[in-house]
């Protein structure tokens, strides 16, 4: 039961990484209808900026938000040169971009900072509290740091005119045009967006996992799990669905342990993670599409 | 030449195949005695045949995702999964029972057309994006499960199966690598004629009208359905036979020669070949294993050239030069270069 529990913290802690992506690949969805598959790449070098940062003696809670900035820009630029002409060109050729970028990121960090395994040191302070036998400090500094990252994001769009300007790009285009608002610009705004919650979850996880430039496949494919469950078009739904598929991948490894020694017999464990998230998203793509809370598509016929 | 009938369009048309008709045999022939022309003089070393083969099995590879992508419009970033099942079905065949080589192409080409039919099943319902999403985490997930402990008695988990390359039959003076190279341009030849075929028969225009517009297609009678999963069979049947071939030449399989990086190759062969072109299909896999051969020593000499200070990887100019073709030329070369020849030709 102990361990359980443990797994079960440990697998909210990872569902908060996954919750940033996912909620990074949504933010790209409702606005362009694009799947963004050079999202875990950015993220991955967004954490070997922070990391380069570190080394040159810059604290943590410093680097994070200017490479949080940095890597807004970054997305910004990327939609505004490489995407905006895509607008209307078919969904091959916006797919073949993506792994273009996801190519060229990929290759860049191994480029600049080489392929042996670097470690960040986690920024959180060590210390004991009650039930820290079951999740790290971390860990919950991972948690805590989505949670707030989510919470500024929700004010940021209900409460700003700005946010209201972006959702309203994203919802209606053209009437959103029509009032006045740069619809072009909002897409690219939420291109920055995206790559900045990108570069936090790069930068919570990187001490987690170690960095090296193959970290974020597996996370990015929980990424895109996690959004699928919640529903690719609802921003909260992802990240929900991020936490869900957390918790999902941990409870899955631990029952196939438990049954490995009750019966003796191997089903699953940690080797399969990624087997497992395949099935998550073929399972949820062919029988609920939409997700646990998306909005079910309609095609005008 | 206002006055041109339809009969003299249609003729000029017919000449112009038939003329196209004796180029390919030519090349074919060519092709085909490259081992005693280039072989017995010297010219082409074994290592060279074991490269022309690697462009030959990459071909057909890439003639898979061409025939799902380019002519029914399903997108798939992961037909590396395919090629994985047919080289492992060619290994364990010959490690484990001792089969002929031969005999595995045809178990193979089977296998796999019943593993891509059943894909299709679940991805009939997928478009475009979510397709490309679906096909994307079965390509990382690969390797994992190749690794499976349960499948390890015979796929013998990360190290992987080692087989050695056939000598060809009934004392054929030819070295091991020139005879298989005969036989992976005959399976070639054979599985692009048949393509050829299958594409201007009542199926493949079933195939393109429902990439064009699949709700036409299906007001006119044809079973959308049943034609995306079969062309997702024959997709997969063809970059297993790939795979299989591969395995045969190549010695060797292991979980961790099939990641996500060989299903973005097969995808960028066909992208840049011509994703809706037969003879684009030659020019990628040509360009796969040209750039997995010669990418590092032409990315070095680049930085060089440039005083970069930091050391390309060639991902990098394999992603740009990616970026660049959809902008340029978003038919592939096989496209661009039938573009410049109408254009040249001022029709």
């Amino acid at each position: 039961m102990e361990q359980l529990i443990q797994q079960v913290a440990s697998g909210l802690a990872n569902g908060a990484i996954y919750a940033c992506l996912a909620l990074a690949l949504v933010m790209i969805f409702v606005s362009t209808d694009h799947i963004n598959f050079a999202q875990g790449e950015l993220a991955m070098f967004s954490a070997y900026l922070v990391w380069q940062a570190l080394d040159w003696g810059v604290s943590f809670w410093l680097a994070l938000p200017v490479v949080a900035f940095i890597s807004f820009l970054i997305g910004v630029g990327i939609e505004r040169v490489i995407l905006r002409p895509l607008h209307h060109a078919p969904v091959l050729s916006v797919v073949v971009v993506f792994i273009g970028l996801l190519a060229i990121f990929h290759s860049l960090a191994g480029a600049i900072w080489g392929h042996t395994i670097k470690a960040i040191p986690s920024p959180f302070p060590h210390v004991t509290f009650v039930g820290s036998g079951y999740i790290g400090p971390h860990q919950i500094g991972m948690i805590v740091v989505t949670i707030a990252l989510l919470l500024a994001l929700f004010a940021f769009f209900r409460f700003t005119p700005l946010g209201l300007a972006m959702r309203a790009a994203a919802q209606n285009p053209a009437s959103a045009r029509l009032a006045g608002i740069r619809v072009d610009w909002m897409l690219a705004l939420g291109w920055g967006l995206a790559a900045a919650i990108g570069a936090v979850a790069g930068a919570l996880v990187a001490p987690a996992v170690y960095l090296e430039p193959n970290m974020m496949a597996s996370i990015l494919l929980y990424g895109f799990a996690g959004a699928l469950v919640g529903g690719i078009s609802s921003p909260g739904g992802a990240v929900a669905g991020g936490f869900i598929v957390g918790v999902l991948e941990n409870v899955i490894a631990y029952l196939g342990n438990l049954f490995e020694k009750t019966t003796g017999v191997y089903v699953i464990g940690n080797g399969e993670k990624l087997t497992v998230a395949l099935i998550i998203v073929i399972t949820v793509l062919t029988l609920k599409p939409s997700g646990l809370f998306g909005q079910v598509s309609v095609k005008r016929v | 030449m206002a006055t041109t009938t339809a009969n003299g369009i249609a003729a000029g048309e017919r000449s112009a195949s038939l003329g196209r008709g004796y180029w390919l045999a030519g090349i074919l022939v060519v092709l085909a005695l490259l081992p005693l022309i280039g072989g017995k003089t010297g010219m082409i070393s074994n290592y060279g045949f074991l490269q022309l083969s690697l462009m030959i099995v990459y071909a057909i590879a890439v003639l898979g995702l061409i025939l799902l992508t380019g002519f029914n419009g399903q997108i798939s970033l992961g037909h590396g999964a395919f090629f994985a099942v047919g080289a492992y079905v060619a290994a364990v065949l010959i490690d484990q029972a001792n089969w002929p080589y031969w005999a595995t192409l045809p178990v193979a080409a089977i296998f796999c057309f019943l593993v891509g039919y059943l894909f299709g099943l679940p991805a009939l319902r997928l478009e475009g994006h979510y397709l490309a999403l679906a096909t994307f985490a079965l390509a990382v997930a690969v390797p994992q499960i190749l690794k499976y402990r349960h499948f390890e008695w015979f796929t013998n988990g990360v190290q992987g199966i080692n087989i050695f390359k056939p000598d060809p039959p009934f004392g054929v003076p030819l070295s091991a690598d020139q005879w298989m190279y005969l036989v992976v341009l005959a399976v070639a030849v054979l599985m692009f004629w048949i393509a050829r075929n299958l594409l201007d028969s009542r199926t493949g225009r079933a195939l393109r009208a429902i990439r064009d517009h699949t709700m036409a297609a299906s007001t006119m009678g044809i079973n959308v359905a049943h034609y995306k999963t079969v062309v997702f069979g024959i997709s997969a049947l063809y970059t297993g036979v790939a795979g299989a071939l591969h395995a045969i030449i190549f010695e060797f399989v292991a979980p961790d020669s099939f990641r996500f990086e060989l299903s973005i190759a097969i995808l960028v062969g066909a992208v840049v070949g011509g994703i809706a072109s037969l003879p684009g299909a030659v020019i990628g896999g040509v360009f796969v294993q040209v750039i997995e051969k010669y990418a590092d020593a032409l990315t070095k000499k680049l930085t060089a050239a440039v005083n970069l200070p930091l050391d390309l990887e060639p991902w990098t100019i394999y992603g740009i030069a990616l970026i660049v073709l959809m902008y340029t030329m978003p038919m592939g070369i096989a496209g661009g270069l039938a573009l410049l020849w109408r254009r040249l030709r001022g029709s």
